[in-house]
């Protein structure tokens, strides 16, 4: 698989590439945490606040209408993206943390009791672990933990034993934000559904890296982020299957998601409504959907390919630096290394990059507990996209190598 | 030497460099000679936790004078580090509260210390103040 265009041309759709920081043209590294956005989602969302805002689902006049019809066709380009059966499952939300938290308060409410059990897993992200101990405060149940292999890999038979009577939901992340590994979930969700306990993913690292079939996986639940996949802030979807969506009660009140209001008793609106209350960002949907669009049209089994291209070279690299220790080795990891040279601290590596003009990210991650699990204090993190270029990898690999002599 | 005859003279030595790297690596030669910070004081009473990197800062107060002895776990922060017990310490109570302290943003690095930047060296330069206030109103109720 080939990407249509040259990285070059590709490169030029985004306009921030060709910013320089400390005067020094900016190597982009980390993706990992935000994506930078291509031109045509910049255009999308100054042409709607030109030409067409106004809120969605309320008015009868003509700019409502338009409106409304794009956020509506946004929702069906996010369905047939994530291969979502209907578009009723595709709820959009703040980002992939509201999502969770969405599932965690709702489905809580609804089905967790004091003593039940809720199991994650020890590579979490904190929006994927906070939201369930708030959960399990409220309700006084208790999560349980997938321990992971110095490698980073989820240890599945562990995993296996951990069903009890009191399982009620488990909630793992497809791609590690530290590790970068892809963990089987749909074994993981085969196994929970023997015990018939749902599944939530975080996909917030691994929906911009390839394809993502949410039936195919089978999962109950998925979340993810706009601005990890080249789109807005501010923006994300949570996928649920219609049973479940219908089943929890929703999370926020407030207009559009009712039926009827009196003073005595509220009806639900249908479903996805009934979780979107008060007005959405439809500008930002709008903007996801053309960020969708965009990456269709570059191809994601291309983009996958070419992510994976940066990541060998990107591990190589790095590798072949005196005293290099890399986080995560699994078999199957998205476009994202953690290493650390020697014994320097990561914020110093990360001061002297960034004045090379190279932007990665340093420090724990938002996942302290992978950090404990290695007995280390945090770690540099270089995530790739698939407009970086084997130029800005050498500059990365020569940048660490510059850091280890300045620190040696 | 007085507040600012320290900080003179620091943006002095800085003057020297021509380039950000020559500046990093005096940064981080300071932060290897920075006096080392006695063990027994590296306790979470004296810890100022950055969400980045760790810095632990230890005051004496006798015979009117604050003496400060401090220590980050990253080398360019525990330079930085150095910079600021080399400025504050050994002055009154009073001279440390009213200090204008102008050298970070002379020799370029405003940038670590800015509110956004979680290397703990901000809430340093507030807890070596809040010190000075705590000494003073001791002093005072002497």
């Amino acid at each position: 698989m080939k990407l249509p265009r040259s990285i070059e041309e590709i490169r030029s759709d985004f306009p921030i590439l060709s910013v320089k920081v400390h005067d020094k043209p900016l190597i982009y590294l980390d993706n990992g945490a935000t994506t930078q956005k291509p031109v045509q989602v910049l255009q999308v969302m100054d042409e709607l606040y030109r030409t067409a805002n106004a809120n969605v689902h309320r008015g009868v006049h003509y700019l409502s209408d338009i409106v409304s019809e794009r956020y509506e066709a946004a929702r069906e380009t996010v369905r047939a993206f994530i291969n979502a059966p209907k578009r009723e499952e595709v709820i959009f939300t703040a980002g992939t943390t509201a999502s969770i938290n969405a599932v965690a308060f709702s489905f809580g409410e609804r089905f967790v009791h004091e003593g039940d059990e809720i199991i994650i897993s020890g590579m979490e992200h904190h929006a994927n672990i906070v939201p369930w101990q708030m959960l399990c405060e409220r309700k006084g149940s208790k999560l349980r933990i997938i321990p992971f292999s110095d490698q980073g890999v989820l240890d599945l038979e562990a995993y296996r034993s951990m069903f009890t009577e009191r399982t009620r939901i488990v909630a793992v992340t497809h791609a590690s934000n530290v590790l970068g590994t892809i963990n089987p979930v749909k074994e993981i969700v085969t196994e929970a559904h023997r015990h018939d306990v749902p599944v939530l993913i975080d996909g917030a690292q691994s929906i911009q890296h390839g394809i993502v079939d949410v039936a195919d996986i089978g999962c109950d639940f998925f979340a993810f982020s706009g601005h990890k996949i080249y789109g807005p802030n501010g923006i994300g979807v949570l996928y649920g299957k219609e049973k479940w969506l219908n089943e929890i009660p929703p999370y926020q009140g407030g207009g559009d998601m009712v039926a009827s209001v009196t003073f005595e008793k509220t009806t639900y609106n249908e479903l996805p409504f009934k979780f979107e209350a008060g007005t959405t960002n439809f500008t930002g949907a709008i903007g996801l959907g053309t960020a969708l669009d965009y990456l269709t049209a570059l191809g994601r089994e291309a983009v996958a390919e070419r992510e994976q291209a940066l990541l060998a070279q990107a591990t190589g690299g790095l590798s072949s630096v005196s005293g290099m220790r890399i986080y995560g080795t699994a078999p199957g990891k998205v476009s994202l290394v953690s290493f650390l040279p020697g014994n320097i601290h990561p914020y110093d590596a990360g001061m002297i990059l960034d004045k090379m003009g190279i932007a990665v990210r340093t420090g724990t991650h938002c996942a302290q507990p992978v950090m404990d699990r290695y007995g280390i204090t945090g770690t540099i993190r270089a995530s790739m996209a698939f407009y970086n270029t084997e130029e800005e990898i050498d500059a990365l690999v020569k940048g660490v190598r510059k850091v280890t002599e300045m620190f040696a | 030497m007085t507040i600012n005859e320290i900080q003179d003279q620091i943006i002095d030595e800085f003057s020297v460099f021509t380039d950000w790297m020559e500046k990093y690596e005096y940064l981080i030669d300071m932060g290897r000679s920075l006096t080392p910070f006695d063990i027994a004081h590296k306790v979470p009473d004296f810890l100022i936790e950055g969400c980045q990197s760790k810095v632990w800062l230890y005051p004496s107060f006798s015979n009117g004078i604050i003496t400060f002895t401090a220590d980050s776990d990253a080398l360019i922060t525990r330079g930085i580090v150095a910079l600021l017990v080399r400025v504050f310490s050994g002055h009154t109570p009073d001279e440390i509260i009213s200090a204008d302290i102008y050298f970070i943003d002379r020799i370029g690095l405003k940038q670590n210390l800015s509110p956004t930047r979680s290397n703990g060296l901000l809430s340093m330069m507030k807890q070596m103040r809040l010190y000075a206030l705590a000494f003073k109103s001791k002093q005072e109720q002497l």
